[in-house]
C-alpha cells in the first residue's frame, strides 16, 4: 500500500513530464520551442517547491539561485575564442576556464547551491514578513549586480554562442532528475520534519525538530536545483539578466500557487499547465488558426490571462488545482468498489 | 591603500550633509512615507500586504499623463488621476481582497502579486512599453534658489503634501468614527465585529484612504519621473515594502518611519555616493535591509520583542 502510493507520487510526476516530452518530438521544429520551455519551467518550478512548498516559508529569492546558474553555466560554456568579444571584463580565471555541457550543468548546481546556503545561514532565522521581504532583497541584490558587475559574466549584455544543448532529451532527463530530486528529499526524515514544521511549528519544535537546520538544508537543496535549472536554461536560449528578474519570479510562482504549492505534483501540474496557457495564448499573439477561422490576440495579452487566472484560483481554489495532495487513484478506487 | 579610501570616504560624507542632497533626501523620504502609510494602513486593518499598491500609482500616473496629451488643465488632470486611483482601489478591494479576508497572509500577498502584474500587463496592452509623458506639471521641477543652494520646487511640495496629508490622515483616526473603527479593527479585527463595527466599511475606508494616498503620490512621482512606463513606481514599492516591514509592519507609526528612513537613506546615498559606484545603489539600500532585519526582525522602530509569528 504505502509503495504503491511512493510509485504514483513519484510515477505520475515523471510519467507527465516524459509524455509531455514525446508529445514535443511528434509536433515541427518550431512547436517544440514550446515544450523544451515547459519542461525547463518544471525544474524551475519544482526547485522552488522544494523549499516553499515543503517549508510553508514563501520565497521571492530562488529566481537568484537560477540566475546564478544562468551566469555560471553560461560564463563556462561561451567558447575560449569568443569570450573577449562576449565578455571582455572577466576575472582570469574564468576567461581561461571552459567546460562541456554536463561539467556546466554541474557546476551551475553547486554555485547555485553554495550561494543559497551561504545566504540560507542568516536569512533562515527568520520568518513570516521579514522572511518574504528579505528573500525579494537577495533577488534584488543579485540581479543589481549581475547587471553591473561585468568581471563576471557578460552584464546588460545577452550570453549568446552558449552552446545549445537543452533539446528536448536534455531538457527532459533534467526535469525528472529535479523531480526525483525532490521526491527523495520529501520523502526522507529531513522533508519529513520539515513539512512537519510547516503544518504545526510548535508542535515540530516540541518533538526537537530545529526549523532552523531544516529550512536551511531545504533552502539549500532547492538552490541546487534551480541552480541546475538555469544552467538548463541558458543551454537552451540567449539569456539576459531581465530573463531571470521580477516577471520570471512572478510567473514560476503563479505555476507553483495555480498547481497547489504542497505537493509535487501540484507543482509540476502547475508549470505545465501555465506554460501551455502561455504557449497556446503566444501562438494566438501570432494569429491562430482555429476551426478554419483565424484568432489573433494583441500582444502581451498571455501576462493579462495568466495574472488574471491567478488571482482566480487564489480566490476560488486557494490551494491550487491539485489542491496541494500529492497524485492518487484512492478516489477512484472508492468509487469502483463502494464499501 | 588606507589613504584613499579615507579621502574617498570623507568626500562621500561631505556630498551627503550637503543642503540639496538633504532637501532631496528629504522630499523623497515624505513620497515613501506617504507609500507606507498607504500600505500600512490596508495591513493594519486586513492583515494584507498590497504588492499591487505601486500599480495604483502608475494608473494614476496614466491618468495624468492622460490629460496631459489632450492638453487638459492641471486641474481636470489631477482630479482624473484622483478619479481613476479611487475607483480601481475600490474594485481591487471589492473583488479580490474581500473574499480573500480569511485566507493566510501569504495567499494574500501572492494574490496582490498577481494583481499587480495584471494591471501592469493590462497598462502594457493599452499603452505599450515606452509610455505616455505626463508633462503639464513639469514646471514644478525648476529650482528655486535660497543663497547659494537650489531647490527644487517639488521637493519643497512634496515635503508639504505630506505633511498635510499625514496631518488630515491623524484627524480622521483620531477624530472621527470612521477612524476610531479603523483602529479598533486594526487592533483585533474580530473582537471590533462583535462590538459592531462593520467590516465591509473599515477595510473599504481603509483602502479608499490608502488610495487617496496613492493619488497624491502619483501626482508627486511623475513632476520627478515625466516619463509614464507599465513599471512605473515598481520600483518603489519593493523599496517602500522592505521600509515598511523594516520599520514594524503592525504599528502605522513605525511603518511610516521606515518609509520615510528607507526613502531619505536613499536619497542620501544616491546623492553622496560617486558614479562608479552609485549604480550599486539597490545592493547597498537592499544589503541595509537585510542586516536590519536579521537585528531586528520585529522592526526597527518598534519596542520590544514582536510576538512570535506562526510562520
Amino acid at each position: 500500500m504505502n509503495t504503491r502510493r511512493a510509485a504514483l507520487e513519484l510515477g505520475a510526476p515523471v510519467v507527465l513530464v516524459v509524455g509531455a516530452a514525446f508529445l514535443g518530438m511528434l509536433v515541427s521544429r518550431s512547436t517544440e520551442i514550446y515544450f523544451i520551455n515547459a519542461l525547463v519551467s518544471v525544474s524551475i518550478v519544482v526547485a522552488i517547491y522544494v523549499f516553499v512548498g515543503n517549508s510553508g516559508v514563501l520565497s521571492f529569492g530562488h529566481i537568484s539561485f537560477v540566475a546564478i546558474g544562468v551566469w555560471t553555466a553560461g560564463v563556462l560554456s561561451v567558447p575560449e575564442q569568443e569570450k573577449p568579444a562576449v565578455m571582455p571584463y572577466l576575472f582570469d580565471f574564468l576567461r581561461d576556464t571552459t567546460v562541456g555541457n554536463i561539467p556546466s550543468l554541474i557546476a551551475a548546481g553547486l554555485v547555485g547551491g553554495v550561494f543559497a546556503l551561504l545566504v540560507g545561514l542568516p536569512l533562515m532565522r527568520l520568518s513570516g514578513l521579514a522572511a518574504g521581504i528579505a528573500t525579494f532583497a537577495v533577488l534584488e541584490i543579485t540581479n543589481n549586480i549581475l547587471r553591473y558587475y561585468e568581471k563576471v559574466g557578460p552584464g546588460l549584455n545577452t550570453f549568446s554562442s552558449v552552446s545549445e544543448t537543452t533539446d528536448l532529451r536534455q531538457a527532459a532527463l533534467g526535469a525528472v532528475a529535479v523531480i526525483v530530486a525532490a521526491f527523495a528529499y520529501q520523502r526522507s526524515r529531513f522533508g519529513r520534519q520539515l513539512r512537519a514544521t510547516r503544518e504545526d511549528p510548535a508542535a515540530a519544535r516540541a518533538v526537537g525538530v530545529s526549523i532552523y537546520r531544516q529550512r536551511l538544508g531545504a533552502f539549500a537543496l532547492s538552490g541546487f536545483l534551480a541552480g541546475l535549472a538555469g544552467g538548463l536554461y541558458v543551454h537552451f536560449l540567449p539569456l539576459n539578466v531581465d530573463a531571470v528578474s521580477l516577471d520570471l519570479t512572478f510567473i514560476t510562482l503563479a505555476m507553483l500557487v495555480i498547481g497547489g504549492s504542497t505537493s509535487l505534483w501540484g507543482a509540476v501540474v502547475g508549470a505545465l499547465a501555465v506554460s501551455a496557457l502561455d504557449s497556446v495564448l503566444a501562438n494566438a499573439e501570432n494569429g491562430l488558426e482555429l476551426v478554419g477561422r483565424t484568432v489573433e490576440v494583441p500582444a502581451g495579452t498571455r501576462i493579462v490571462v495568466v495574472s488574471a487566472l491567478m488571482a482566480l484560483v487564489l480566490i476560488l481554489r486557494p490551494s491550487g488545482l491539485t489542491g496541494g495532495r500529492e497524485f492518487s487513484v484512492d478516489p477512484l478506487w472508492r468509487k469502483l468498489r463502494p464499501s | 591603500m588606507i589613504t584613499p579610501l579615507a579621502s574617498g570616504l570623507t568626500d562621500v560624507l561631505s556630498d551627503a550633509v550637503d543642503l540639496q542632497v538633504q532637501v532631496d533626501a528629504i522630499g523623497l523620504g515624505a513620497i515613501f512615507a506617504l507609500m507606507a502609510v498607504g500600505i500600512g494602513l490596508v495591513f493594519g486593518v486586513l492583515r494584507l500586504v498590497n504588492f499591487a499598491y505601486g500599480q495604483l500609482i502608475m494608473a494614476g500616473a496614466f491618468a495624468l499623463a492622460y490629460a496631459s496629451d489632450r492638453g487638459w488643465p492641471v486641474a481636470v488632470g489631477i482630479a482624473l488621476c484622483f478619479a481613476v486611483v479611487i475607483v480601481l482601489s475600490l474594485a481591487m478591494e471589492r473583488v479580490v481582497f474581500r473574499p480573500l479576508r480569511s485566507q493566510s497572509p501569504a495567499v494574500m500577498l501572492i494574490a496582490t502579486f498577481a494583481v499587480a502584474f495584471l494591471l501592469q500587463s493590462i497598462a502594457l496592452l493599452w499603452f505599450g512599453p515606452l509610455g505616455k509623458t505626463a508633462a503639464s506639471l513639469a514646471e514644478l521641477n525648476r529650482p528655486v534658489t535660497f543663497g547659494d543652494v537650489d531647490i527644487r520646487k517639488i521637493a519643497i511640495v512634496a515635503i508639504a503634501s505630506a505633511a498635510v496629508s499625514l496631518g488630515l490622515l491623524v484627524l480622521l483616526l483620531n477624530r472621527t468614527s470612521l477612524g476610531l473603527h479603523m483602529r479598533a479593527a486594526a487592533m483585533d479585527f474580530q473582537t471590533a465585529r462583535l462590538v459592531g463595527v462593520r467590516a465591509n466599511l473599515v477595510s473599504a475606508g481603509a483602502v479608499l484612504v490608502a488610495g487617496v494616498l496613492a493619488a497624491v503620490v502619483a501626482v508627486l512621482l511623475t513632476v520627478q519621473f515625466p516619463t509614464v512606463t507599465p513599471t512605473f513606481a515598481l520600483r518603489e514599492t519593493i523599496i517602500v515594502l522592505a521600509g515598511v516591514v523594516v520599520g514594524g509592519m503592525t504599528r502605522l507609526l513605525s511603518a511610516t518611519l521606515g518609509g520615510f528612513t528607507i526613502g531619505y537613506v536613499s536619497g542620501v546615498l544616491g546623492g553622496a555616493l560617486p558614479t562608479a559606484q552609485s549604480q550599486y545603489l539597490p545592493t547597498f539600500v537592499f544589503g541595509l535591509v537585510i542586516l536590519v532585519l536579521l537585528f531586528r526582525p520585529g522592526g526597527l522602530f518598534l519596542r520590544g520583542r514582536a510576538a512570535v509569528e506562526r510562520v
